[in-house]
């Protein structure tokens, strides 16, 4: 802590060890590394002792060898002969697949309730309230469970739509809510179709340039030019003219009812659907309280201060107090991410084949190698939350406001 | 207005007006109506789909509740006095009561034990929770309560609680007595004393005094299991999360290091991996021959991972603290040990306290995930022997209504305390 | 007045500061700073923000460290050993611009507490010394009270009062006056001038130039982290040496 090398040079005793600032610090910190390793020491003992005992060793091997289990919904191509790296591949992609959609919904849930909260309207107000208390006080354990039960149980089976006079129908004659999981269009990528994808991605340039176009004229001439509905034209008429001209490339593969089951289209499995679901409806409601927060947490002075500038309510929204929510409301949001990511390991819980099911489960149980398997998985999780910290960190260093 | 005021610039009031009532269209139901529901054409619109939702809400459940069986012994049963019109099966709920609160093996005359138990946690933890209202002197059971709960659930001979909770009194006092003398002796004397009690504790236990039927960790199951987990865990994760808390705030740099690592790692990872630690991988670590019950093995690293949190949340209130009261704290010539206690973590602990609830609430939610690891909480007691019994197969949505619900009054009714104690602390001593 | 400022100045060094530096990373806030400060001394030090004033006088209870010099505190020279910190802590008080009093104890409290854990003095008595300071300082009536529920100046004096409790035979005042309200300034300089006139060691990092004029026996003007000037009220008034000084006084006094 000090250092004061001139007030006086006395010699060393041990008792300063303790008393004296300069090596009090060194003393305690010698003591808990000692401590630590000690620790580690007797636990890898204890390891060494208890592998050896068992007749073990600690090895990765096991990885390249058949996994020599089924898994029914797949990013990659998976066999039961693949080995255990690629049934964990498959898991970790199942992973980031549910992670990322459950990302999308629940932001969109979240900030559709989190500012119905706020509304003037007082029985929106009181029914978000209920949404947002409802689902943050029940374990998600315990939604997802049920979501998956709706899924398997409530649902009819592929033979109810069957028949003249059906049980079931599908919605729009494209989408089919079967036990089975949730049959909908595939789209078929057919030639030129790359053309009508990159005139789409243009255009989501071209709005952007648009509006930086609109906010240079008006800061150079103070014209202000529309943005709404050019905006709209810019998205979707390229892509649309470009649709035809290449004939059409893109189609849609319906599902269609064949034998027991249903042909075609893609099948989304119940239990993707239900951790899909339960995910995004239980992290929206804390979302929501997040952007309800952010959005409180702007001072009504703010709001004031733009009005009394003449600022129209719509602008004042977007020039002043969603830029400052916006700095509330996103670290939380990305940590709520981050738990998403983690509570997707529930998917173990419903037979949904994500790394924790893969890797830490049947891979884990097939070969007995827990400590290699674990370790493996807590690496895995670890990554990913240094790296959404990482996000996290340069996002705070980006917007922190400019303060003495 | 009259012509001499008009005139002149000065004024003065000769007679004070009387307070009026508003215009009789600001006031009333129609009023409140136009404003909170009819505002607009978009709020109408938002009104009327509200009221459609939460009619088809009704539609389904209300029909289904009020038509409920109560009194069948299976599904079957049910299915044939409904003959065909809505209803739940509630029946299952009165069938396995007592499985729903205390799994399949706690033995079935022992059950007035742990309902005892969690009668006294209220009783326990009302001094601690409205500490303004109650007399201090009853935080005296809040201490004995953990020795006395221990020995309702577990059973047992009262001895070994009752020398662990001598043990304490006694390693207080010697702290108390040691206190003048410096914070380190005096915590070094405490846990002497303590150690002797522990020990003292082994050894003359077997003396079988007021012996109630010994329960084994094993055989706790249903809602019982969830809430041992979430009060141990919370309980032993609090002074854990302090510690590690202040580790992180410490400027030497090992000791900074070793909680964040900690701390960090336990973050970074979900709570069912550490649960696999707990299940397969934990005994690798203890010495050869030693086996613990998996509850115990649970409650170490839910406790590990609750603690982590907490020292997050002690953490933002610790920073929270103006840098004068530290400064303060110093220059009055207290001690590191004597200003963290008496200065520091009084007020950073208060700031720190709707964390601690949101934390701990969320944990008592995660306590759940143990039925993943096939331990038989009140999820692991539906999911298994329950649903997979030939009776009760399928009533899916009474069965997880009900879990969903217990949860529900529990978590919300701890978060609007927490939010009750945050208005609470806001006017203290203002 | 010259009266005041003579009285109970004895030979006695209470402070010894000798060639005392110190940086913060590579800035030279203090330089070369030599002082002796003699027993029953009221010295107040002013100069412009960032001059290392208040970083002067919170070296001299280690709230801060000086890496170079030695500074000697009642006998005690200020060394990196614990003991002698908390010596020296607990013989010197000290009174800070934003009060820094204990929001969650009472007032009585917060003047109980460095007695009771520092001192060991018994409760009681504690109570007692702290009650007698709460009176000197004109505010008994408010010991059961939280801060939170008194003014700024009320505060300041209720942290005068708990740094007295200590008996301590120095005061440091971290510009006392500067957080308040003009119309609580007066209470608090009150205060401190009738603590002077009982012959109390101070040192004040404080811009109340009538204060100065009042009871200080030397003002010390200081500027990027060095003594400039030091002297008598008058003198120093009157009739400054230097030019920094002169373009000091006439912004502080000018208007």
């Amino acid at each position: 802590m000090t250092i004061m090398t001139d007030p006086q040079q006395e010699s060393f005793r041990p008792s300063m060890l303790l008393n004296d600032t300069r090596y009090r610090s060194y003393t305690f910190q010698f003591i808990a590394l000692m401590v630590l390793i000690g620790i580690i020491a007797y636990l890898g003992y204890n390891l060494v002792l208890n592998l050896r005992a068992a007749g073990l060793n600690i090895s990765y091997e096991f990885l390249g060898e058949p996994a020599g289990y089924d898994i029914n919904q797949t990013l990659v191509e998976y066999t039961s002969r693949s080995s255990h790296l690629t049934a964990a591949i498959v898991g970790i992609l199942n992973t980031l697949l549910v992670a990322f959609l459950a990302c999308a919904t629940a932001t969109i849930f979240g900030v559709i309730a989190g500012v119905l909260r706020l509304s003037n309207n007082w029985l929106i107000r009181k029914l978000m309230s209920g949404y947002v208390e409802a689902f943050r006080n029940v374990p998600v354990l315990i939604w997802i469970i049920i979501i998956f039960t709706i899924m398997t149980a409530v649902l009819p089976a592929p033979s109810a739509f069957r028949g003249d006079d059906p049980d079931a129908s599908m919605i729009l004659g494209s989408v089919a809510f079967t036990n089975r999981g949730v049959y909908v269009p595939m789209p078929i990528w057919g030639e030129g179709s790359m053309v009508v994808v990159v005139t789409f991605i243009l255009s989501v340039i071209g709005v952007f340039a648009y509006r930086r176009y609109a906010k240079k004229l008006l800061y150079a001439t103070g014209r202000l030019l529309p943005t709404g509905w050019p905006s709209l034209a810019i998205l979707f008429v390229p892509s649309i003219l470009m649709f035809f001209v290449m004939g059409q490339p893109i189609s849609l593969d319906f599902p269609e009812l064949g034998g027991f089951n249903f042909r075609g289209g893609l099948q989304i499995g119940a239990p993707l659907i239900a951790l899909w679901f339960a995910l995004s409806i239980y992290t929206g409601a804390f979302i929501a309280e997040n952007v309800r927060a952010g959005i409180l947490a702007v001072s009504k002075g703010q709001t004031e201060a733009a009005a009394s500038l003449g600022l129209r309510p719509r602008r004042i929204m977007n020039l002043v107090i969603l830029p400052q929510a916006l700095r509330v409301i996103i670290p939380p949001l990305i940590s709520q991410y981050l738990n998403i990511t983690k509570n997707s390991s529930l998917a173990i819980a419903v037979g949904y084949a994500d790394i924790t099911a893969t890797l830490g489960g049947i891979t884990l149980n097939q070969t007995g190698r827990a400590i290699e398997c674990v370790l493996l998985l807590m690496l895995f999780y670890l990554l990913i939350s240094l790296g959404i910290s990482a996000v996290m960190n340069v996002y705070n260093n980006a917007v922190r406001l400019k303060e003495r | 207005m009259s012509d001499t005021h008009a005139e002149s610039v000065a004024y003065v009031r000769d007679t004070m007006l009387p307070e009026s009532p508003p215009p009789a269209a600001e006031t009333g139901v129609t009023k409140w109506m136009k404003k909170n529901l009819f505002a607009t054409i978009p709020n109408s619109v938002l009104t009327l789909a509200a009221i459609l939702v939460i009619y088809f809400l009704l539609a389904a459940t209300l029909p289904w509740i009020l038509n409920g069986i109560w009194n069948a012994t299976s599904i079957r049963e049910c299915r044939e006095i409904l003959d065909g019109a809505t209803g739940g099966c509630f029946a299952v709920l009165s069938d396995r009561w007592n499985q729903l609160l205390f799994g399949f093996k706690y033995p079935s005359t022992e059950y007035w034990r742990p309902a005892l138990a969690f009668l006294l946690l209220f009783v326990a933890a009302a001094p601690v929770m409205f500490f303004k209202y109650l007399p201090r002197q009853m935080l005296l059971f809040t201490g004995v309560y953990p020795f006395l709960a221990f020995w309702l659930i577990w059973g047992g001979s009262i001895v070994p609680p009752l020398l662990l909770l001598l043990g304490f009194v006694a390693a207080y006092v010697a702290f108390k007595a040691l206190e003048k003398r410096g914070f380190g002796v005096a915590v070094l004397g405490g846990l002497g004393v303590l150690v002797v009690a522990i020990i003292l504790a082994g050894s003359i236990g077997k003396i079988e005094v007021l012996r109630l039927e010994q329960v084994q960790s094993r055989d706790m199951g249903g809602f019982l299991l969830n809430m041992i987990l979430g009060t141990v865990c919370v309980s032993l994760s609090i002074p854990i999360g302090i510690a590690l808390a202040l580790g992180r705030q410490s400027d030497m740099p090992i000791i900074k290091w070793i909680c964040v690592v900690f701390i960090e790692f336990i973050r970074g990872v979900p709570l069912i991996t550490l649960l696999f630690v707990a299940n397969v991988v934990l005994a690798y670590f203890l010495p050869p021959g030693t086996t613990f019950d998996l509850i115990v093995r649970v409650i170490i690293m839910i406790t590990a991972f609750a603690s982590a949190y907490i020292a997050e949340v002690i953490r933002g209130g610790l920073a929270a603290l103006p840098r004068g009261q530290y400064e303060a704290a110093d220059s009055l010539g207290l001690d590191y040990a004597q200003a963290m206690r008496l200065i520091i973590l009084p007020q950073a602990l208060k700031i720190s306290i709707p964390g601690i609830v949101n934390v701990a609430v969320g944990l008592f939610k995660d306590t759940t995930l143990v039925s993943v690891i096939s331990m038989f909480d009140l999820v692991g007691m539906i999911r298994g022997p329950i649903l997979a019994s030939t009776d009760w197969n399928g009533v899916y949505w009474e069965l997880f209504g009900f879990a969903a619900l217990l949860f529900f009054v529990v978590c919300y009714g701890v978060s609007q305390y927490s939010q009750w104690l945050e208005r609470e602390l806001n006017t203290d001593h203002r | 007045m010259a009266e005041t400022a003579q009285m109970q100045v004895s030979d006695e060094i209470a402070i010894r500061i000798e060639n005392m530096n110190k940086w913060y990373g590579t800035f030279h806030v203090l330089r070369d700073i030599d002082l002796a400060v003699h027993r029953g001394e009221r010295i107040v030090i002013a100069g412009p923000s960032g001059s290392g004033k208040s970083t002067l006088i919170r070296c001299i209870n280690a709230l801060e460290e000086h890496q170079k010099g030695r500074i000697e505190v009642d006998g005690t020279v200020l060394s990196s050993d614990i003991k002698n910190i908390d010596k020296i802590r607990s013989e010197v008080g000290m009174v800070f611009q934003h009060f820094n009093l204990f929001p969650h104890l009472t007032i009585l409290e917060n003047c109980t507490l460095a007695p009771i854990w520092v001192r060991k003095t018994p409760k009681r008595q504690a109570e007692e010394t702290a009650m007698h300071f709460l009176e000197k300082v004109k505010i008994p009536e408010q010991a059961d009270k939280y801060p939170g529920q008194l003014s700024g100046g009320q505060q300041q004096r209720v942290a005068i009062a708990r740094s007295l409790c200590m008996k301590p035979r120095i005061m440091l005042f971290d510009e006392p006056t500067s957080a308040l309200d003009p119309e609580m300034i007066k209470e608090v300089l009150d205060t401190m001038v009738s603590l002077a006139e009982e012959g109390m060691t101070m040192l004040c990092v404080t811009h109340e130039m009538g204060f100065a004029r009042q009871v200080a026996n030397r003002v010390i003007f200081m500027d990027q982290g060095q003594i400039v000037e030091q002297n008598e009220p008058e003198e120093f008034f009157n009739n400054p040496k230097s030019d920094r000084t002169k373009l000091f006084l006439s912004q502080i006094l000018g208007h």
